[in-house]
């Protein structure tokens, strides 16, 4: 059995009971590829390799059949809500918190 | 470890730890640096050829054995992985984000030096 879209949802929401999740098929025909972006509290104090070995272990079962993953994001739930506001419009954003933009830990 | 399961044998991880103890940067990949044959690993390529620093490339594509046991390893599922100084520093996305960052600049020169 092929490793789904779905699948690889469900895994994930159950795992890492994520605050944002997107899973694309990324697969152009040479089989099962995806794409995840993921907000979780799991990567609270972890960096960025830690966060996708998280991800990578959550997936472990489908990995056995999956071709390719991609993790473009795998952020906190308070690095997401501090992006959020960003990208939309920057005016309630204006009490900038102390830390700079660190778009990767 | 995760997946594999006994595909890295005592040799192959103490000619590895040699190997990678021996070479500052090395880029286990699909193809060579020369010729990536998938498009995650042409991605580290083009990042480290810009980067300016030298670097090995390993083909796991030529060596099963290898490419389970990298796995084990690294406990890393996928390929492109990095290494540099003898360190797992990633894969494709992490290399990417940390080269965007400045990070993998950073480190590599750090490498250089040491």
């Amino acid at each position: 059995m092929g490793v789904t879209r779905e699948g690889v949802e469900a895994t994930l929401t159950s795992k890492l009971q994520p605050t944002y999740l997107e899973v694309i098929d990324t697969s152009g025909g040479c089989g099962a590829s995806f794409a995840v972006a993921i907000v979780s509290s799991a990567f609270e104090g972890k960096r960025l390799l830690e966060r996708h070995r998280i991800v990578n272990t959550a997936l472990a079962e489908e990995m056995k059949s999956i071709h390719a993953l991609s993790i473009s994001k795998a952020l906190t739930p308070k690095q997401w809500n501090d992006q959020q506001p960003a990208e939309e419009q920057k005016a309630p954003a204006a009490e900038v918190q102390e830390h700079p933009a660190t778009a990767v830990v | 470890a995760s997946g594999g399961g006994g595909a890295l044998s005592p040799e192959m991880k103490e000619a590895l730890d040699k190997y990678l103890s021996e070479n500052k940067v090395v880029l286990f990949m699909k193809g060579n640096k020369m010729f990536p044959q998938c498009g995650f690993s042409n991605t580290c390529v083009r990042i480290l050829n810009s980067l300016n620093v030298p670097y090995e490339t390993v083909n796991i594509l030529e060596d099963d054995r290898l490419r389970q046991g990298m796995k084990e390893y690294s406990d890393w599922p996928t390929f492109p992985q990095l290494y540099i100084d003898g360190e797992f520093f990633g894969g494709c996305d992490i290399t990417y984000a940390a080269y965007s960052s400045g990070e993998l600049k950073e480190v590599l020169e750090k490498a250089m030096l040491s």
